[in-house]
């Protein structure tokens, strides 16, 4: 496999800054094994992250998006080390931690961190919320400047949240509020990255606004660096500033936003975003609408040559040969595709008058 | 169109009555905390072939007002006041023999998460048998024929085959479909789906909602759909229905509640969702502050604590009256004290729409 040159990011808009490289992934692989139930012997394995490479600048957010089962969640865990991988390498801030023990990965936390979906699960029900945003700092031995209390005070109003409530529950609270609290925690350290793991999926729509703009102002202040993975391809589209799409464990194509909605190049990446419902009434039925049959082809067994051409309009006898690799198709914008799309030009787009 | 227009509120009485029709329909709990007052006078008409769809965010009472017109609310644990007429029988006041003879054959039912809804323990096709012969005397071999044939109906590959297996080894889509089978297997009339996408991906979703379409079409269904995908809501529906706090807030076709949406919480909706058509460098517009409590409802409007336009309405109404659902244009209705013409000129700065004609 070629590894194409993602370092150089692409057209980006302008008002992200380009900083340095916080994280960056070289093949990256994750197996889980599947065993036998009498013997627990290995008798195959769920590929689910295979060969990612990625660039995550300081300022930046990368969207990681697919179907669910598509491996986007085990590749944001795989690096920050919450699962071991398979094979590749991860730096973070500049170190190589692919091979560090648990112990020796604490310190690099302080750079990395991440916002779990389920704000209901994530949180521990039996802390406070002056507990639960100040454990990182009793795990890494910090001592906040002023005091825990007030630091941890100053956090929670900076998220949103009412000082005054430090000494609730998490059962106290809504399930906007507590994504509020896993945020706090998560800049507690002040990280220069954090995973946001469908940070808003579980919020209602009101709410997920107040979540994303929150998003977006600590990035600004705090210049981090965001890989968000969500399913919802309108949130990430807003939020993100580069997005990789990902199939069966794989990235089917990497670019800027505003290119992969205006001209998206991969099928799979046309497809998905042709299934978007849109809040348009006078545009149903004006919109061109790829539906793929079928389901997700297991992870345990893929497809030989490209993972997606079960389901794919434009495949070939090539496809089943031969693995298209991500190669860079124009600045900026990868594709791992034999056929890819035609560039459409950028084209401003008025809403049809009702 | 017509029962639309003219609103439940005159249509009962002399007039026939909709299909299905919701005439101040409200459903109480009683809890340790107080009374949760989750669907406080609803009303809206749905004829046969349309498709209304209920939005709202959680605790808002759509899925309560759905569940009450499926009669699924325990007598003892829920007080349930108003009528809820489906084909002439209003639920509110049946027997519960008629409720069971209604339920499965002249409406039906999908639910959010098609896992917890099917039995792991019976295979699919056992499922979908029992549906069949709880409503009538149909001979086992004609009630598996008609399994594996809405099976094959809703898209399920190889459904002679699959009809033997067990949800768990059914996809997350295949099992919606299923489910969608079950439901519609004895073909009912109203079917009322209680975000019946939300937990699938998007392009499971397309899926799911054309065969929605397809199978509406087909068997002249009414059916009342509840999401908050307003992009969803945009493309299956005829009629919304906007719900806040237990209460309709605002109602209407979907052209002009997406053209011209009529009150502040329907602004914050709509601006509160990235569009993939809009820049991408605009700020969402998020409704500040958080849902009101059922228990303790605010005492004037509903959505008053969270709304940014009650300056606009002199001497504080908002705080003190309850407004009334008011006709905004024909067929279209909002609870706002908001003026006509303030309602126009708002909702363009509040939504970023030029739509407003």
């Amino acid at each position: 496999m070629t590894t194409p040159n993602l370092t150089d990011a692409g057209p980006r808009s302008a008002s992200t800054p380009v900083g340095d490289v916080v994280l960056r992934v070289r093949g990256l692989q994750k197996y889980f094994p599947i065993q036998s139930s009498f013997l627990r012997r290995t008798i195959g394995q769920v590929k689910a992250v295979e060969n990612i490479d990625l660039d995550v600048h300081a300022g930046e957010t990368v969207g990681l998006v697919g179907e669910s089962g598509c491996g986007k969640s085990t590749t944001g865990r795989t690096m920050l080390r919450l699962l071991d991988p398979t094979g590749g390498t991860i730096e973070i801030d500049g170190r190589d931690v692919t091979k560090l023990s648990m112990r020796q990965m604490v310190p690099v936390r302080r750079s990395a961190q991440m916002i779990f979906q389920d704000p209901y699960s994530s949180l521990n029900p039996r802390h406070t919320i002056g507990k639960i945003i100040s454990s990182p700092w009793e795990v890494q031995g910090v001592n906040p400047e002023g005091g825990v209390k007030k630091s941890v005070q100053e956090l929670m109003a900076r998220v949103g949240l009412n000082p005054e409530h430090y000494n609730r529950f998490p059962a106290e609270f809504s399930g906007g509020q507590r994504q509020r609290i896993g945020i706090a925690r998560a800049l507690a350290l002040r990280p220069k990255l954090i995973v946001c793991d469908e940070p808003v999926s579980a919020l209602d729509v009101s709410i997920q606004a107040q979540v994303l703009n929150l998003l977006e102002d600590l990035q600004n202040e705090f210049n981090l660096a965001y890989v968000f993975i969500a399913h919802d391809l309108s949130v990430v589209r807003h939020i993100a500033d580069r997005i990789a799409v990902m199939y069966l464990g794989r990235v089917m194509e990497i670019t800027d936003s505003d290119s992969l909605y205006r001209s998206p190049r991969h099928p799979y990446t046309k497809a998905l975003l042709s299934a978007i419902p849109l809040p348009h009434p006078s545009m149903r039925g004006q919109r061109e609408r790829i539906v793929l049959t079928g389901d997700l082809p297991s992870p345990s067994n893929p497809p030989s040559g490209c993972v997606f051409r079960t389901r794919c309009w434009k495949a070939q006898e090539r496809c089943a040969t031969e693995i298209p690799p991500l190669s860079e198709i124009s600045p900026g914008t990868s594709v791992a595709c034999h056929f890819p799309e035609p560039a459409k030009e950028p084209v401003s787009f008025t809403p049809p008058q009702a | 169109m017509t029962a639309q227009s003219t609103g439940p509120a005159t249509a009962a009485g002399t007039t026939k009555r909709a299909f299905l029709e919701l005439d101040d329909l409200k459903v109480s709990f009683q809890t340790e905390d107080g009374v949760v007052r989750a669907v406080d006078g609803v009303s809206f008409a749905l004829e046969r072939g349309r498709t209304m769809a209920i939005v709202g965010e959680s605790g808002s009472g759509k899925s309560v007002t759905s569940q009450a017109i499926m009669g699924l609310h325990s007598r003892r644990a829920a007080k349930i006041t108003g009528h809820a007429w489906v084909d002439g029988v209003d639920i509110v006041t049946a027997p519960d023999a008629e409720l069971r003879a209604l339920r499965g054959q002249r409406m039906a039912m999908i639910f959010q998460d098609p896992l917890s809804s099917l039995h792991p323990f019976y295979t699919v096709g056992k499922q979908l048998v029992e549906a069949v012969q709880a409503h009538g005397e149909v001979p086992k071999a004609e009630a598996r024929r008609r399994a594996v044939s809405m099976l094959d109906r809703v898209g399920i590959p190889n459904a002679a085959r699959r009809v033997d297996d067990y949800p768990h080894s059914f996809s997350g889509g295949m099992r919606q479909r299923a489910m969608i089978a079950m439901a519609l297997i004895n073909n009912p009339a109203l079917l009322i789906a209680d975000e019946p996408t939300t937990a699938l991906d998007v392009t499971v979703q397309a899926q799911i909602l054309e065969l929605i379409r397809e199978l509406q079409a087909e068997y002249n269904m009414a059916i009342v759909l509840i999401t908050h995908d307003l992009g969803v809501v945009a493309e299956s529906a005829d009629d919304v229905t906007v719900m806040y706090g237990g209460r309709v807030v605002e109602r209407g076709g979907v052209d002009e509640i997406f053209s011209r949406p009529s009150m502040p919480y329907t602004w914050g909706l709509m601006s509160s969702v990235p569009d993939m058509e809009a820049d991408r460098g605009k700020r969402l517009e998020p409704i500040p502050g958080q849902p009101p409590s059922l228990i303790n409802l605010p005492k004037g409007c509903v959505f008053r604590p969270r709304c940014a336009y009650a300056q606009h309405v002199p001497d504080g109404r908002c705080d003190t009256e309850r407004p009334d659902l008011t006709p905004v244009d024909d067929g279209h209705d909002a609870r706002c004290f908001l003026t006509l013409d303030q309602k126009r000129t708002l909702a363009v700065k509040a939504t970023g729409t030029e739509e407003v004609a």
